[in-house]
């Protein structure tokens, strides 16, 4: 957090002088290391060993938050009979299809739900990413599932997630992660100490758990970990994301993603033949909480899109909408460039030539386009591939030849332009104009709305019913200045909403119609506009408020600063403790209230009860904190909607030295993966060779450096404090591949072969895992060929396998190979790395498998 | 005649009528991040050059010094000591002796040119850098064999990683200025010592006065260069920029009085807390330079961290210098007119 977050560290040093002790789990020790109270190494790729040891801590020691876990989580809830856990069956969940290598999740569900008709496609589900619109809500629940609150019957989730933890054993840990027992238990006591009635503790991840193929799984076991100890809305709890740059939060919530439409409405499938079927899809008529309207969300999302055009006899135009086939994820565009089925291709503010796994591929594909427009504020990688990339040495690009036309915009910067950001805590802050960007340099929005502009005036008068889309849209923002910029105000009013008869803006989502009568661009956001004032915009100090601090910017949902609150208080309404009181029931006024926005319909009582009809929001009942859940309740367990399984389980990376002390499934078995020559998987065990990458490789951000390095290789006064690339390596290993401080080395995978100078550095240590040492080096990724510090980049070392949920790569950890001396250039270094690939066996028709125990063949009577 | 020792302030003893409280800094090292936020606001600020793109390999540090091209440094030490309370790092993990002392003296070789004369500290040593970041056991250097091959040496377990933003101490009695003899370097109402561009003729007399081998000349242009502790903002009733850029309030900027006693509570706490080798630097009136301006709180010996441990203004001598050279010149006279006088009529 120090190394890539150091402004947000600052909280928690504040923390620290106020008595607060703060845990370092990382692979190697870094700026946080430094100033943490325990330092705990840990084997990359291996936090859910790590994490599902505290599970088993808690459980085992009866260390839970009884009362909460009780009340407030699905721990009672009576799973199928059918359901069989991964300790059954060798690491494979009940379910699992060997030729989709998905599973169907029919077993996994509240007993009495197994075939109540819901079908699942958990294919097509992993092909589109669908896990990734539970952001804001979870898969639906039918009906009123059987419990038991005493814990006792053995297929309550509680009783399940005991068993299912029951081997995470602190000896368990040492020999998976190589953390030793003595300190692992000292991370568990700290935690479970510092959280129940009186206390609470925050968790914080970042990319670190995000990029690998169980990375949503490793989020999930966390909030395991939070449910139990009771640390979930409450104050000084959680689970915060710290994201890889600014906005990243917002990026979902108004996305950029393939397979999202505003505020985490899904993108229709190609079967989602009417406006009815999609939104039917999304609402599911029969569930509990407030996804029940989505119908009045997505119908005001059109409304935002196509305006007057948007008519309910028409279906709000809804077959404007592009409908999904499958999988458009970013690396599968990639490929399909690769192979010639995109054509056309906008970077903005990305550079996938350095920032994205397996860089040749990314290359390959950007030079078999026809057209490439790339908006940035630096000459970037992704936009001079074409003569000077690796490729250019090696003869794979060649630049006469190359037949992509790249068209270089430059843009402007964050202070040449007004807007939001989105952080972590859903919190929009409004972001004013500086000064105007220099030369030709323009917003993102002066872009997208003068193209959209020129676009619909050459289409102007055309018959083709293909571009009503286009001309049916809702084009019409006023623009100002020097440069005719857009208003970014009159955006944030129409994504907040408004009144079409009245243009009056909406001041909550509860006002959102499926009648074409208001405009919303997207539901989460409603309220930003409220009353005609930029609630974003507003900075009023901390010491003039409570100290929630709610007139500072503005978050969502209905400026709600911490989710879920109501489970600060106890069943009956009463805060946990006066220590930690936050929203409580107020019997006189019957309301409930606090520092806060109350995370619950304001004037239900905690003694409802739902009638047994009762369907949307109506069937929650006053001890059902989790509102946005298909059963108000935080799920330990999760019974749909995850590809991987109901609960988190240890797999080994796709790429490991060692092999799963915990199951013969070696690696997530539904993770996803593209089978080409030019993306090999590093074998790992029970596979041979895997001696031929026997090192453990991760790599980060330095504080130096942006994210690819596009806005700090190109400063000077960036570039000078780290200029050049290089490679930390422990004592030990030195010695062992004879590597000298500050000489060159090598990494090579069997993707590539990369460069470095060598940092000799104790900060690195081997570990041991399973009575043998392993070792782990670590590299930067921020370099590449442009700016003023070049160098090779990182992460050409990483193949493409991404997590099964939300499509994202593992680039945190891998395999490797280190050796001293530069690496071969030219023509020679392609046949140095097809050598490691032989030698790997990664030859001819090499698959690797995905299945790696036959316990499911053994279970077959 | 201005003093040249001893404890007093600063501003009205150059002659300031009722000057603005006397400013400084106090770097609290022991919340340093080491993200180097300063050294970044201090150039941008202050318009200064950058320097080489070459990777030192001193840890993190890639700057090397305090130079005229840099006036805010960032030192990194990595030791294999204990840090605080904190359990070992690498208790239990197969590890073997530490590298930082040879990582270090390594690192010391690899100085290039930063355009500014003398640049880079010339009095550091492969042995002396070793000896930083062993700690206090240093068992010598381990020679050229490889790192982990020398038989017989203990593992490491433990590490620490001290972070510290070095700057202009601003001395109460600071040499440089009592040897700058175009009146460039001047003390300001603030207390600061300030070099000023269009003044100084690139003597050089000030680089070696400074005890802490900080005030530095640049190549390009021949004039000495440092930090003005941004007289131009403090002026306006600004924050200096590394203080404003720090994220942590590990530099804090103020009246130095109050400084002075922050930086005492903040030494207690510390103790309390087990940080028991936490000390002050500079913060003492009563030391060789009067007490600095710019004064830090230490995890360890100020060697180790390149700082002097006991800097003494290095004009203190002068008046006692004066006095010799007058009585010697005054005997000289007397001898002169004796002979004069006692020769035969």
């Amino acid at each position: 957090m120090a190394e890539a977050h150091p402004v947000g560290f600052q909280w928690v040093m504040e923390a620290k002088e106020r008595g607060a002790k703060v845990i370092h789990v990382d692979p190697r020790f870094t700026r946080t290391s430094a100033l943490a109270d325990l330092y705990v190494p840990i084997r990359a790729g291996t936090d859910i060993a790590f994490l599902g040891g505290i599970v088993r801590h808690i459980l085992e020691n009866e260390l839970d938050f009884r009362e909460y876990v009780v009340a407030y989580t699905n721990a009672a809830t009576i799973v199928s009979e059918e359901f069989r856990d991964t300790e059954d069956l060798d690491g494979l969940f009940s379910g699992y299809d060997p030729t989709t290598g998905t599973y169907n999740p029919e077993s996994w569900q509240y007993a009495g739900q197994e075939h109540d008709g819901v079908r699942f496609d958990t294919s097509t589900e992993r092909e589109t990413a669908g896990g990734l619109q539970h952001e804001s809500h979870g898969h639906p629940v039918q009906g009123r599932p059987e419990r038991d609150e005493t814990l006792r019957h053995p297929r309550c989730v509680y009783q399940i997630l005991k068993r299912h933890y029951a081997r995470y054993t602190p000896e368990m840990v040492e020999r998976t992660c190589g953390i030793p027992a003595d300190k692992f238990e000292e991370v568990a006591r700290a935690w479970t100490e510092n959280s129940g009635r009186e206390r609470t503790s925050a968790l914080i991840y970042s990319v670190g758990w995000t990029q690998h193929t169980v990375g949503v799984q490793y989020i999930r076991t966390g909030a395991i970990i939070q449910l139990l100890l009771g640390n979930m809305g409450r104050p000084g709890g959680g689970i915060l994301a710290l994201r890889g740059h600014a906005s990243i939060q917002g990026s979902t919530d108004v996305p950029t993603l393939f397979n999202l439409l505003p505020g985490y409405l899904p993108m229709p499938l190609v079967k989602h033949t009417t406006f009815t079927e999609w939104v039917e899809s999304i609402r599911h008529p029969e569930q509990k909480g407030f996804w029940n309207n989505a119908r009045a969300y997505s119908a005001s999302l059109l409304k935002a899109y196509w305006g007057d055009a948007a008519r309910p006899d028409n279906d709000f135009c809804y077959d404007y909408l592009p409908r999904m086939t499958g999988d458009h994820g970013t690396y599968r565009q990639v490929l399909d460039m690769i192979d010639g089925k995109v054509k056309g291709y906008f970077l903005l503010g990305q550079n996938p030539a350095v920032g994205s796994a397996h860089g040749k591929l990314q290359r390959l594909g950007m030079a078999n386009l026809d057209w490439l427009v790339v908006r940035d504020l630096f000459m970037i990688e992704s936009a001079t591939f074409w003569k000077n990339s690796p490729e250019i040495e090696t003869g794979e690009i060649v630049p006469e030849e190359c037949r992509t036309e790249v068209f270089f915009l430059p843009a402007a910067s964050h202070v040449e332009k007004e807007g939001t950001f989105t952080q972590t805590q859903r919190l929009l802050q409004w972001r004013e104009k500086a000064l105007d960007p220099p030369g030709d340099c323009r917003s993102e929005l002066w872009f997208f709305y003068h193209l959209g502009r020129v676009i619909r005036q050459k289409l102007a008068g055309s018959t083709l019913s293909r571009d009503r889309a286009i001309l049916d849209l809702a084009w019409d923002y006023p623009t100002h200045g020097r440069d005719d910029e857009p208003s970014a105000e009159a955006v944030l009013f129409e994504i907040n909403g408004y009144e079409v008869a009245t243009r009056r803006p909406l001041s909550a989502f509860t006002q959102l119609r499926d009648d074409g009568s208001t405009v919303g661009g997207c539901w989460i956001y409603c309220g930003v506009y409220a009353d005609g004032v930029n609630q974003a915009a507003r900075r009023k100090p901390g010491r003039e408020q409570s100290w929630v601090a709610p007139e500072w910017g503005w978050s969502w949902p209905a400026n709600r600063r911490i989710l879920y609150n109501r489970a600060s208080a106890d069943p009956e309404g009463r805060p946990w403790s006066e220590r930690k009181a936050y929203t409580r029931w107020d019997p006189d006024k019957g309301e409930w209230t606090g520092p806060d926005v109350p995370d619950f319909e304001k004037t239900k009582p905690p003694s409802y009860r739902p009638p047994a009809d009762a369907t949307g929001v109506e069937a929650l009942s006053g001890i059902d904190p989790f509102i946005m859940q298909g059963d108000g309740k935080g799920w330990l367990y999760v019974p749909s909607g995850l590809i991987d399984g109901p609960m988190p389980t240890h797999y080994e990376p796709a790429e490991s030295p060692v092999r799963n002390p915990l199951h013969g499934q070696q690696a997530n078995p539904t993770r996803r993966t593209y089978r080409r020559p030019a993306n090999p998987t590093n074998p790992s065990p029970p596979e041979p060779h895997s001696d031929v990458f026997p090192y453990v490789f991760s790599v980060s951000r330095l504080t130096e450096h942006h994210t690819a390095g596009g806005m700090s290789r190109t400063v000077k006064y960036l570039a000078e404090l780290q200029p050049e690339m290089f490679v930390e390596v422990s004592p030990e290993l030195a010695a062992e591949r004879g590597l000298v401080h500050l000489d060159y080395a090598h990494v090579v995978t069997s993707r590539a072969a990369i460069e470095a100078r060598v940092l000799v550095t104790d900060r690195l240590t081997p570990l041991w895992v399973e009575d043998r040492v392993i070792h782990q080096i670590w590299l930067p990724y921020h370099w590449g060929g442009e700016g003023l510090a070049t160098g090779d980049s990182a992460n050409d070392l990483f193949g493409i396998t991404l997590d099964p949920n939300v499509l994202i790569q593992e680039s945190k950890v891998g395999t490797c190979d280190i050796r001293p001396g530069r690496r071969p250039v030219g023509k020679a270094l392609l046949d140095y790395v097809a050598d490691y690939r032989r030698r790997a066996g990664l030859t001819g028709d090499h698959r690797t498998p995905i299945l790696t125990t036959d316990a499911v063949e053994r279970e077959k009577p | 005649m201005n003093r040249l020792y001893g404890p007093l302030d600063p501003a009205p003893d150059a002659g300031y009528q009722d000057p603005p409280a006397r400013m400084g800094f106090f770097t609290d090292t022991s919340i340093c991040i080491g993200c180097k936020a300063c050294e970044v606001a201090c150039k941008e600020w202050n318009g200064v050059p950058g320097h080489e793109l070459t990777m030192l390999g001193m840890s993190f540090d890639n700057t090397g010094a305090l130079t005229a091209n840099s006036w805010r440094h960032v030192a990194f030490v990595e030791q294999p000591v204990p840090a605080g309370r904190q359990t070992p790092a690498f208790a239990g993990t197969p590890t073997g002796p530490t590298i930082a002392p040879a990582a270090a003296a390594d690192a010391v070789t690899t100085t290039t040119d930063t355009g500014t004369e003398p640049g880079l500290d010339p009095g550091r040593h492969p042995d002396s850098a070793a000896r930083m970041a062993a700690g206090p056991e240093f068992l010598g250097m381990p020679a050229s064999e490889l790192p982990g091959r020398q038989p017989g040496r203990e593992e490491r377990t433990d590490l620490r990683w001290l972070m510290m933003s070095d700057v202009c101490k601003h001395c109460t009695h600071a040499a440089c200025l009592d040897v700058c003899p175009t009146g460039a370097l001047f003390r300001t109402e603030f207390g600061t010592v300030v070099v000023q561009e269009d003044i100084c003729n690139g003597c050089g007399y000030c680089i070696p006065a400074c005890p802490y081998g900080v005030i530095d000349q640049r190549k390009t242009d021949g004039r000495a260069w440092k930090c003005t502790l941004c007289y131009d903002r403090i002026g306006d009733g600004m924050t200096p920029a590394c203080a404003q850029a720090c994220p942590t309030q590990s530099i804090q900027f103020g009246p130095l009085d109050e400084l002075r006693e922050r930086a005492a509570r903040r030494v207690e706490r510390l103790h309390a807390a087990g940080e028991t080798t936490a000390r002050l630097y500079g913060h003492d009136p009563e030391d060789g330079v009067g007490g600095d301006g710019a004064f830090f709180l230490l995890l360890d010996e100020p060697e180790v961290y390149g700082l002097p441990p006991d800097p003494v203004v290095t004009t203190r001598d002068l008046p006692d210098m004066w006095k010799r050279a007058g009585v010697a010149a005054l005997a000289m006279a007397a001898a002169v007119a004796v002979a004069f006088l006692g020769r035969p009529a």
